[in-house]
């Protein structure tokens, strides 16, 4: 039997009926055109389709989406406001932290959280929180500068604003 | 020249994108209302908590459940409350409300020792640690940790409710005492006594993976002498389990580390690991000693330096 759900999709209301075995991260992307967050091991180890829902950072393969009835869902496509990127995703171009791009989603959603809940992270922490995304090009390097950048340009931001 | 049989590797054979088993599904509002559903449908449900273990073992077709109940919306199983002589967390409490409790980190740290060892961020956001204790993997990274702690569960079910202690609760690799129309609401976790130090050591491949195997312990020392001591192995036998011989061997001794290492060989006796995907049985009874050691050797230091994190 279909299971009907109401959410929040990027700020959206969305209403649909869902199989329950059907999960998330396919309904995102099969049904809602959402392509961002990807498919790469369906079994949690990899972190790609990493998506928040009510604003914690949770795997969209791991999660039906009967689950998601009255939640806040925010997928990558979400992130950029009226076309203007985010600082975080910014900061992936300038240093060059996308090779492949298959993770960056994930590794996006995971930074932005990052510095909300912890605006001046060192390495050890960027790295430690991040530990459930895989980058098979190897890119991690980069992805920490990233956030580090983004980090800095955020802080930056808000001294202006302060001193305004 | 031979043809070579080509064979689908487990990965083709399972597709991991979709849960190929078809359930009704049901997001009971309440703890009757969830009790109701599992007292009707006993053995052909599973409980949804966090979904990491449930799903990945349905894409697996490793379980094939008619009815799901999504126990998330039972906001009610999700506190830590710290009281008299115990602490008591709800099932749905997640591992990253676990993370960041100030009542973990000052009296249980071999659990928090395990928070931080367990999977990354998305996992700990998902996962709840009622739904590790029911998964009752051999390698569940909060039961050494709860078992040194002598934790105990509530189970409650139509018929009443009970507790049980956890070195009673596991019987087999996912099996446990529980009864099909039973729900695991609550862990009780007493409080240490002043001076009991503990630490949880983990050995695995990559981050995300499961523990080769594990330990933890829990030791009080008077004087230089152990007082008592607990210990607990993941990964190594059926089930988690507590090496009670070498802990009764190494009560009244004094805590030095000849001492320790030479009374910790008894664990190799107290386990029945196997060789498997992770790691081989002759790895993980060397290594057992080897953690069980270093994880004394920490508890007692935190004890001395004081437990800062």
């Amino acid at each position: 039997m279909k299971v009907p759900i109401q959410f929040t999709l990027n700020g959206e209301k969305v209403s649909m009926e869902v199989e329950p075995n059907e999960l998330l991260l396919n309904v995102l992307r099969e049904k809602l055109g959402l392509t961002g967050a990807k498919y790469v091991c369906g079994i949690g180890e990899c972190g790609a389709c990493t998506v928040l829902v009510n604003g914690e950072p949770v795997l969209s393969c791991l999660t039906l989406a009967a689950d998601v009835d009255g939640k806040e869902v925010t997928t990558i496509e979400g992130l950029a406001k009226d076309g203007e990127l985010t600082v975080v995703q910014r900061a992936f171009i300038e240093e060059g932290a996308v090779q492949c791009g298959y993770c960056t989603p994930g590794f996006i959603i995971m930074i932005e959280k990052l510095l909300q809940e912890n605006p001046d992270p060192s390495e050890e922490e960027i790295r430690e929180f991040v530990r459930g995304n895989l980058c098979r090009c190897t890119g991690y390097v980069n992805i920490v500068k990233a956030a580090k950048r983004a980090a800095k340009e955020l802080k930056e931001m808000s001294q202006k604003l302060s001193q305004k | 020249m031979a043809q070579t049989e080509i064979r689908p590797s487990r990965h083709n054979l399972h597709n991991t994108h979709i849960i190929p088993v078809k359930f009704e599904y049901y997001a009971p509002k309440t703890l009757e209302e969830a009790l109701d559903l599992l007292n009707k449908f006993g053995e052909d449900a599973k409980i949804l908590a966090g979904g990491t273990d449930l799903l990945v073992k349905m894409k697996m077709r490793a379980v094939e459940p008619k009815h799901v109940i999504n126990i998330k919306g039972l906001k009610e199983l999700r506190y830590i409350k710290e009281e008299d002589g115990e602490v008591r967390i709800g099932a749905l409490t997640t591992w990253r409300d676990l993370e960041k409790s100030e009542v973990i980190k000052k009296y249980f740290p071999a659990l928090y020792d395990a928070v931080k060892v367990m999977a990354g961020v998305q996992i700990r956001s998902m996962g709840t640690l009622g739904g590790n204790l029911c998964n009752a993997s051999p390698a569940a990274d909060s039961a050494p940790p709860l078992l040194v702690y002598e934790a105990k569960v509530k189970l409650v079910s139509k018929d009443g409710e009970r507790i049980v202690p956890l070195t009673e609760f596991f019987t087999g690799p996912g099996k446990t005492v529980m009864k099909p129309n039973e729900l695991l609401t609550e862990i009780i976790i007493p409080k240490p006594e002043e001076g009991t130090g503990s630490a949880f050591i983990k050995v695995a491949r990559t981050a995300m993976d499961l523990a080769k195997i594990s330990a933890a312990t829990a030791v009080k020392v008077e004087n230089g002498t152990i007082k008592w001591v607990r210990i607990a192995i993941g990964s190594a036998a059926p089930t988690p389990v507590r090496a009670w011989k070498t802990e009764e061997s190494l009560k009244g001794q004094p805590f030095t580390q000849e001492v320790i290492r030479e009374k910790v060989k008894l664990v190799e006796q107290e386990i029945s690991p196997i060789d498997d995907v992770r790691s081989t049985a002759f790895y993980r009874r060397v290594i057992s000693k080897v953690i069980v050691e270093d994880a004394l050797l920490i508890s007692h230091d935190r004890v001395l330096r004081g437990w800062v994190k």
